[in-house]
């Protein structure tokens, strides 16, 4: 049973008149990774940011069809029913976000790690430390910070503040991480360690993560969906897309004669 | 209870723009009302000792063009330095004072002219009202220049010159041309801005209540007599300032908003 | 021509500079005979235009010389000039003072009340527009706000006395001219000015950054607060000390309202005066040290408002950019 089902989905941003995703279905596979790949305008960010309905924060967007979430406990929902304020919360707690460019919040880097735990309402101070310090070795950025965790999170380098917000993403414990293009504003090596977590991760959440970079998609996911003009053209193994693709446009795509 | 705490935020939110935006349509309603009521067509026609508003309105327009004429070039001119010959401190010290200058308190204003020009030539006069209004002008008009200046590619200069065009010549044909928008609309702004002060006036033009074009004398003052009008005890000077204060509302508005017209005809 | 053009721009900018230097240097001319005359006890002493006895022991010879030709001249003088000569005596042994206490007092206290009245519901507003109003309205709000900001402020003082004070003076007591009718005028004045710095300073926090917050599940009023305020705290500091500036120098918005009296509040419903008010009212009557006085009052407005506007451009906005 996938974590993320999504069926027959079609979005449509406000006042324009042709929908930008049209009849979707894809799969997010449980502690497994999936790429959405596809050239620019294709609409692999606008399917990720529809997983945690952040599109909502701004109105007039349509959905049609489901997103069928499964959490642990096996109880089914579908995230696009989504109406009470309350409700948008508890799916964000469950299925976390990182952002293209590093979005480190003007605050400390203990604060930045505690704050998902803060506003869900944790406020023993030693379960609180307890969990940033879990989170931050989970993103391997501990050793880094753990003697200047009261200073402002503005001073880490770019690769650095993308690990902290895994690690702010993580602390609170989510079921699925949403990554979109997390690495395309860091360098090579900083890209490195945010690969190697973010395979290191999905032993304990699901992955769905979106990327300009195809070879970044065949190192690190286990799924991959080429995703063209709001379609998606094909979903397989990474290894079955990579290798042996089923539809002429992927090929094209991965061969690089397009995109 | 999170979501309970954010109710009541974004309900006092809602509530305080509410109460800004009800004082702010208490007082239009006020002005639109009364100004209205007092209004007649031969308020154009005759001066104030006539009861009319036409040298004021006159005046008004007359020292703010004054202002202008001398302190839309200077301002530009500054602008320019700043942004295009400028290196290094000397302008950045210069855009720094024209920022402070431009929020400096305009009674001061008007006192540093009485003190320059209106005691040497022996009294108040038109010009030295315009002067004093200029100097209101110049730093907001030196703001525009520099902000839509640096709004201009910099390809845009590096291909006038690559032309063989000197440097004057593409700041005059091209950059100002390229920017040329942004700085009407904020040089219109500014006009709506010094169109309505008072306080710069008070002692350097004062008012007169018969029609003027001496610019050596006392200068009839819309805003001035709307102060002095507002004072005075009768019923019908205060009618008639609230009919002045109406008009000259009007044209700042419609200034205003012309400016932000050709911004967006242009976008 | 290239030299003509650059020469030309270099001195309309240096006319910026001789400008202000200019204006700092005739306000202390002008202010000269009284800054040498009060010193700095102006500033605390409250008494304006006040004529005072002179006392003997620090009065100047010229007095004492007076005093010796009167005395000469009472061996000649008959009887019957005596009482002409008691008010002579009278004239020569006082002298006018003045003190710019209340004028000072009432410039901070009314930008005090101005800035509390004005400040929440500025926020407010800011936030309004910035974060809670649908794109459209906000827009219309925003545009209405700034329109009002342009608004002539002797305008805001004739609402202000004819139709805002009386209900002020109805609900608290006191007078319909007073401190508090001026500063609530006042705050009503840089209200929307407040609002709208407020608001660009706002929307410089990165979308990104927001939606981050949300996406951890965080509210509104969570992101406003944790998120959107600690950002352009700088900017939102800064455009506030910019109002406090605007409403110092404020002239005709409080002068309709403030009383225009040289005497010390003892309440908040009491009239007083302003700086700029003191100046707008008494600049055409005053001549020698009265004169003088005025142009210390401008040149103590135009150090503090410099201060001020230097503070809030220098540390806060330019720490915003």
């Amino acid at each position: 049973m996938p974590v993320l089902n999504i069926k027959k989905f079609s979005f449509t941003y406000p006042g324009v008149d042709h929908p930008s995703l049209k009849d979707i279905n894809l799969p997010i596979k449980r502690h497994k990774i999936t790429a959405l790949i596809g050239p620019s305008g294709c609409g692999k960010s606008t399917l990720l940011r529809s997983m945690n309905r952040i599109h909502d924060l701004y109105p007039g967007n349509k959905y049609e069809g489901k997103i069928e979430f499964t959490d642990t406990d096996k109880n089914i929902s579908d995230i696009l029913d989504i109406k009470k304020e309350n409700e948008f919360i508890e799916l964000r707690q469950k299925i976390g976000m990182i952002f293209q460019k590093p979005t480190p919040f003007p605050m400390s880097i203990f604060d930045n790690v505690a704050y998902g735990l803060k506003i869900s309402g944790v406020k023993n101070k030693t379960e609180l430390a307890d969990r940033v310090e879990i989170a931050l070795k989970g993103s391997a950025l501990w050793r880094e910070v753990h003697d200047r965790l009261d200073k402002s999170a503005m001073g880490l380098s770019g690769g650095q503040q993308q690990r902290l917000c895994i690690a702010r993403a993580v602390a609170v414990k989510p079921e699925v991480l949403l990554f979109d293009e997390p690495t395309s504003a860091l360098d090579p090596i900083s890209t490195g360690a945010i690969e190697e977590l973010i395979v290191e991760l999905k032993k304990d959440v699901s992955i769905a993560i979106v990327t300009h970079n195809m070879q970044q998609a065949s190192r690190i996911s286990d799924y991959t969906a080429f995703m063209y003009l709001g379609d998606l053209v094909e979903y397989n193994k990474t290894e079955n897309i990579f290798l042996n693709p089923q539809e002429k446009k992927t090929e094209d795509y991965i061969t690089g004669r397009f995109g | 209870m999170r979501l309970l705490i954010n109710k009541i935020f974004l309900g006092l939110s809602i509530f305080s723009a509410l109460i800004g935006l009800a004082f702010l349509a208490w007082i239009l309603t006020t002005l639109f009302i009364k100004g209205l009521g007092s209004f007649h067509f031969g308020l154009f026609l005759n001066d104030l000792i006539d009861g009319g508003l036409r040298n004021l309105i006159v005046g008004q327009f007359i020292l703010a063009g004054i202002a202008s004429l001398i302190g839309i070039p200077l301002g530009m001119a500054a602008g320019i330095y700043i942004q295009e010959y400028g290196r290094g401190r000397y302008a950045d010290i210069i855009r720094d004072l024209s920022d402070i200058m431009m929020s400096a308190p305009s009674i001061v204003i008007g006192a540093f002219v009485y003190a320059v020009i209106v005691v040497p030539t022996g009294g108040t006069s038109g010009f030295a009202g315009a002067i004093a209004l200029s100097i209101m002008m110049i730093p907001v008009v030196i703001n525009t220049t520099d902000n839509m200046l640096s709004l201009v590619p910099r390809e845009l200069r590096e291909a006038g010159i690559a032309l063989g065009a000197s440097k004057y010549k593409v700041i005059i044909d091209i950059v100002i041309k390229a920017a040329k928008v942004g700085i009407m609309t904020g040089i219109l702004l500014a006009f709506a801005r010094i169109i309505g002060e008072t306080a710069p006036l008070l002692f350097t033009s004062e008012t007169s209540n018969y029609f003027s074009l001496d610019l050596t004398e006392s200068f009839p003052s819309l805003t001035v007599s709307i102060y002095d009008l507002a004072n005075e005890p009768e019923e019908a000077s205060r009618d008639l300032a609230w009919a002045a204060s109406f008009i000259l509302t009007v044209l700042v508005l419609i200034i205003n908003l012309s400016g932000r017209f050709i911004t967006r005809n242009k976008k | 021509m290239e030299k003509i053009f650059q020469k030309l721009a270099l001195s309309s900018a240096s006319l910026v500079f001789i400008l202000l230097v200019g204006i700092f240097i005739t306000l202390y001319i002008t202010a000269k005979p009284a800054i040498d005359e009060f010193g700095f006890n102006f500033i605390t002493n409250s008494d304006w235009n006040k004529d005072v006895a002179l006392e003997s022991a620090p009065t100047t010879e010229l007095t004492d010389s007076d005093d010796a030709m009167i005395l000469d001249e009472d061996d000649i003088m008959l009887e019957d000039e005596d009482d002409m000569m008691l008010d002579d005596e009278d004239d020569i042994s006082t002298k006018t003072i003045y003190g710019g206490l209340v004028p000072i007092v009432g410039t901070l206290l009314t930008t005090l009340i101005a800035l509390a009245f004005s400040l929440p519901i500025a926020m407010g507003i800011a936030v309004f527009l910035a974060e809670i109003a649908p794109k459209n309205i906000s827009n219309v709000v925003g545009v209405a706000i700034e329109l009002l900001a342009a608004i002539p402020s002797i305008i805001f003082g004739m609402w202000g006395l004819y139709y805002f004070a009386p209900i002020i003076a109805d609900l608290f007591g006191g007078y319909q001219v007073s401190l508090l009718t001026a500063g609530l005028v006042l705050g009503v004045m840089i209200l929307p000015f407040m609002a709208a710095i407020t608001r660009d300073s706002m929307n410089t926090t990165p979308a990104v950054l927001k939606e981050s917050a949300y996406a951890l599940g965080a509210t509104k009023f969570e992101v406003i607060k944790d998120i959107i305020f600690p950002y352009s705290k700088v900017g939102i500091i800064g455009s506030i000390i910019l109002a406090l500036g605007r409403a110092l120098g404020e002239t005709m918005a409080v002068a309709f309202l403030i009383g225009s009296i040289f005497v010390l509040p003892s309440k908040i419903t009491d009239p007083t005066i302003s700086i700029p008010v003191a100046m707008a009212n008494n600049f055409g009557e005053a001549s020698g040290l009265g004169e003088s006085a005025l142009f210390y009052l401008a040149l103590i407005l135009f150090i503090i408002s410099f201060a001020i506007i230097s503070i809030a451009k220098f540390y806060f906005l330019k720490r915003a950019n």
